[in-house]
Order: structure tokens, then C-alpha cells, then sequence
């Protein structure tokens, strides 16, 4: 299972293992990352589960959708880095993904 | 600013908390409680045998089979041990004993509490007329409803939708998409009737025909009809609508028997303040069961929503640990039927005018209520914009320019 590294809002790292098939928040979600809301449970209709992505893996993603660009303009200080994370499949090649939640979710 | 609340009677320290209900709202206080300090003991009764899920998708990504079960979790299993959560999944709780602080459960067990948080939730309203329990007519609210649904939802099966609100469309956009052939019969003249404007009515009862759905309004069931299993649905104008399957999305009903059974105070829902308190100071209660002020609208509301749930269990945990932060938000919901995502914000009961701002034709619009000219809720189909812009501009009660507001080249934040 890749291995994403998040650091949560009060600055504490984790480290989790996600089974290919869910979605980033999917993951955090159930391994209780701190700060991963995920109200709408990955419908792309609430921008809860924003996190942001370290640049040096932006390129490896899937880019946003229209959808998805729409409401993280809705998420609290978005980035150029930024992503909602029920938007985001695990695949093997993000083993070691870094990402950081922002400090609140929703505005 | 949430209201820091100085007649809040400090609490004494507190040993043990029991949770009744798995929902939204039972699994946040766990993470809430448990995230900021709580080190008793805490224990979750659910009805449910599963661990706390998420409902939403239920009638559509995981009605369709597009996702699985262990994906509705909010937590896999570890966490809970992880966080010493005692978990009696698969029992319900038929008696509160508010006098002796105990919950006693199916079994005959009684579990004695310190304090005591109530997410009980809602339950589909059930229909009574003549053949409402043959067989192959469902509801839609749990897990447990979804495989019988969807063993009948063969391609070309007949599916008559009883109610077009949130469920009853979502779950019709769902069973077309699976190739069934949908109808849905709504009581009232338009579909989603109690919650959105008629153009937003109109917009989404054209989306579902446009995919296929028949949308009937004025249609009154009166009756079901089959031998030993639903064949026909019988309207009160004499309409006759062949059915493989049935599914009925009439609205919901607070779950408070626990609650009123005990002597709580109850009124369409378990009457809680703001710091989610019940009549009993003890017993504390969150989400959708809840009859609780809205301190933006000045007056109570029952909300069933995902966000009042989180909110109002974070609101219940924080109260139980001594840190009372009253519950002031403005309530959201949404729904998304085929490509389209509707998000409403705020309580449109009580206003003076309706602003449409876009066209519907191209499939981004908003409805914008007004009352005097502080707005007070908004619809957006497909227009995020303009529901981000609502959230902030309702919290702050801020004063709209109509003249702006109907100019659709102003932006909504900008037509104060």
C-alpha cells in the first residue's frame, strides 16, 4: 500500500498507509488524519476535504477537473497547491505523497 | 464570532459518556470528545451493526455499486480501539432511565452514564395506505435497505419513485442511470416543493425528463396493488403506474422515543438550546433528531443535515468538557441529481422576494431570497460562486442592492 505523509493542522505528522482504490480522503478519513472533514463524503459539494499537495508531486496528479476547480474556489485559503482530496485516487505511484492540511476546512 | 457563554453552569469532571445513535453526528462527538481531552470512559450505541458510515451516498455511488461498503466508514475499526471507544453496534436502546442515569438496552443490559449524548437521527416517514407492505415497496434510509433495492434494479425494471424531494430524485437519477425505467409521483403541483423556488423546481423536473425520468405531479397514492408483491401504484385520480419496485421518499420523522418516553422535553424533535442541552441536565442531544434555536433566523428549526449534525456534536462534545460554544451557523444542504449539484444556504420560509440571478437555460443559475433587503438564502444550481458568496454574506446579515443582486454581471459579494 504507497505511504502518504500528511501533516495535520496542529503542525503533528502522519503517516498512513492507503489501499489503492480510495480516494485520498477516503484514507485520511478512516485513519483519522486530523482535519479532514469530508462532509458531502466525496461529491465534490462541499470542499471539506481540501489539502494541499507539495509541489514537487502536483505534476503526478490527475489535474482538477471543472467541478472540483469550481469548489476550491469555495475552500478556506486556497492555493495554487491546493486539491480536494475526495478528487485524488491512490495509485502505487504516489507512495510517499506529501500533503498538508490546512488549518480549517469550509470558511 | 461563536458566542463564548458566561451562564454555562461549569460541569463537574466527568467519568463516563454514553452516545446513543452511529450516525454523523454520534461518530463526530467521538472524534470531538476524544481529540480534546476527554479521557473517561465513552461508549457508542448504535442500532446499526455496521460502524458509523456515511448515509448520502447510500442512494446514489453505493445504490449504483459504484462503491463499496467499507468506503461509507468514517473510521476503520482501529481508530475506535485506538481511542478506547466501546462500541455496542447491533443494539438498540429501548429505555432511558433519566432519574438513574441508565440506558438499558434490547438485550436487557443497562449501562450507567455520567452524561448522556442523544444523536438519534430521523426515520423515513412510512406510508399507510392499503398495500403499503406488500413486498417490494422500500425505504431508503440504512445500509440494510440498499440490497433489497438493489437486487430489483435490473435494467428495463419498472421503478415508481413515491415523493420528489431530495431522496426520491437523487434515488430516480440513480436507478435511470442503472437502465430502469423511473416514474416519480409527487403529491404536491412541483417536485422539491418545500425546499426550493419554483424555477429551480421547473430546472430539475426538465434535467430528469430530459434523462428519461417521468415526473408526475398532483399524484396522491392511494393505494398499492399485487399479488403477494407490488404490481401497481393506484393514484387518487385514478391513474394506474405498473411497478417491479416500489421506493418511497415522503420526508422524515424525528426519532424521540427514547427521549419523550423518559419525560424529555420534546417537540418535533428533542428540544435542545444552543449548547445542545436537553430538558434534563444531564442528557445532551445532536443532529437531526434535535429541535434547536437557529440563533441567525431567531427561531427553532429541525434541520436534517449533514452539516448540523457535525456541527451540533462538536457544539454537544465542546458543552460536555466544559468549554461551551454556542451553536450559531447558518444551515447548508445539498444534493446532486445526474451532473447536477444544488447547494442551498440559509432558511427561505420568511422573505419578501426572489431574485433569480443567470439564466437556467445554461444550467448555472441562483435563486437569492430577500427579506427587506438582508438575504436570507440562496439556491445554486451549478454556481458555487454564488453559494460561497451567500455562506459569508448571510452569516453577516449584510444588505443587498436588488438592483445589483438581479445584474448578473455583479458578482453576488459584490452587490451590497
Amino acid at each position: 500500500m504507497p505511504k502518504i505523509v500528511f501533516t495535520e493542522p496542529g503542525g503533528g505528522r502522519r503517516e498512513i498507509n492507503a489501499p489503492l482504490g480510495l480516494t485520498l480522503m477516503e484514507a485520511a478519513r478512516q485513519n483519522g488524519v486530523q482535519g479532514v472533514v469530508a462532509l458531502c463524503g466525496g461529491a465534490c459539494m462541499c470542499a471539506t476535504c481540501h489539502v494541499y499537495v507539495d509541489p514537487k508531486w502536483l505534476a503526478r496528479l490527475e489535474p482538477r477537473e471543472e467541478m472540483e476547480e469550481g469548489m476550491l474556489e469555495t475552500a478556506w485559503e486556497p492555493r495554487a497547491n491546493s486539491r480536494l482530496s475526495c478528487q485524488i485516487q491512490i495509485t502505487a505511484d504516489l507512495d510517499g505523497l506529501q500533503v498538508t492540511v490546512p488549518q480549517r476546512q469550509g470558511q | 464570532m461563536p458566542i463564548e457563554a458566561a451562564s454555562v453552569p461549569r460541569s463537574p469532571i466527568i467519568s463516563s459518556i454514553l452516545i446513543v445513535g452511529g450516525g454523523q453526528a454520534g461518530a463526530q462527538a467521538i472524534d470531538t470528545l476524544r481529540r480534546e481531552g476527554f479521557g473517561g470512559r465513552l461508549v457508542l450505541i448504535g442500532d446499526e451493526p455496521q460502524l458509523p458510515y456515511q448515509r448520502p451516498p447510500l442512494s446514489k455511488k453505493y445504490l449504483s455499486g459504484e462503491m463499496s461498503a467499507d468506503r461509507l466508514l468514517f473510521r476503520h475499526r482501529a481508530f475506535y480501539d485506538e481511542h478506547r471507544v466501546e462500541l455496542k453496534l447491533g443494539f438498540q436502546a429501548v429505555r432511558l432511565d433519566a432519574a438513574a442515569r441508565q440506558v438499558e438496552l434490547a438485550d436487557g443490559e443497562r449501562l450507567v452514564y455520567d452524561r448522556l449524548l442523544l444523536c438519534l437521527g430521523a426515520g423515513p416517514r412510512r406510508l399507510t395506505c392499503p398495500g403499503a407492505a406488500l413486498a417490494g415497496v422500500h425505504y431508503l434510509r440504512g445500509l440494510a435497505d440498499v440490497p433489497p433495492i438493489q437486487a430489483a434494479l435490473k435494467p428495463a425494471a419498472r421503478v415508481v419513485v413515491v415523493g420528489g424531494g431530495y431522496i426520491g430524485l437523487e434515488t430516480a437519477a440513480t436507478c435511470r442511470h442503472l437502465g430502469c425505467e423511473v416514474t416519480v409521483l409527487e403529491m404536491a403541483d412541483r417536485i422539491m416543493n418545500r425546499v426550493v423556488a419554483p424555477v429551480v423546481s421547473e430546472y430539475f423536473a426538465r434535467e430528469h425528463r430530459g434523462h428519461g425520468v417521468g415526473i408526475l405531479c398532483d399524484m396522491r397514492v392511494v393505494r398499492f396493488e399485487g399479488s403477494g408483491r407490488v404490481e401497481r401504484v393506484v393514484c387518487a385520480d385514478g391513474s394506474v403506474h405498473a411497478a417491479d419496485l416500489v421506493i418511497v421518499g415522503v420526508g422524515a420523522i424525528a426519532t424521540t422515543e427514547l427521549a419523550s418516553n423518559a419525560g424529555l422535553a420534546c417537540d418535533n424533535g428533542v428540544v435542545v438550546d444552543e449548547y445542545c442541552r436537553t430538558s434534563d441536565a444531564s442528557i445532551y442531544a445532536a443532529g437531526d433528531c434535535t429541535n434547536h434555536p437557529s440563533l441567525r433566523f431567531g427561531r427553532r428549526v429541525r434541520l436534517e443535515s449533514v452539516d448540523n449534525a457535525y456541527e451540533q456534536a462538536k457544539t454537544a462534545a465542546l458543552c460536555l468538557l466544559d468549554r461551551p460554544v454556542a451553536h450559531d451557523r447558518v444551515p447548508w444542504f445539498w444534493s446532486d441529481q445526474f451532473d447536477n449539484k444544488l447547494l442551498i444556504v440559509g432558511l427561505s420560509q420568511d422573505f419578501d422576494a426572489q431574485v433569480l440571478r443567470g439564466d437556467p437555460a445554461t444550467r448555472s443559475f441562483s435563486i437569492c431570497y430577500l427579506k427587506g433587503r438582508e438575504l436570507v438564502a440562496v439556491e445554486a444550481v451549478n454556481h458555487s460562486k454564488d453559494y460561497m458568496a451567500a455562506r459569508k454574506l448571510i452569516a453577516e446579515r449584510a444588505l443587498l442592492n436588488p438592483e445589483k443582486l438581479a445584474d448578473n454581471q455583479v458578482s453576488l459579494k459584490d452587490s451590497i
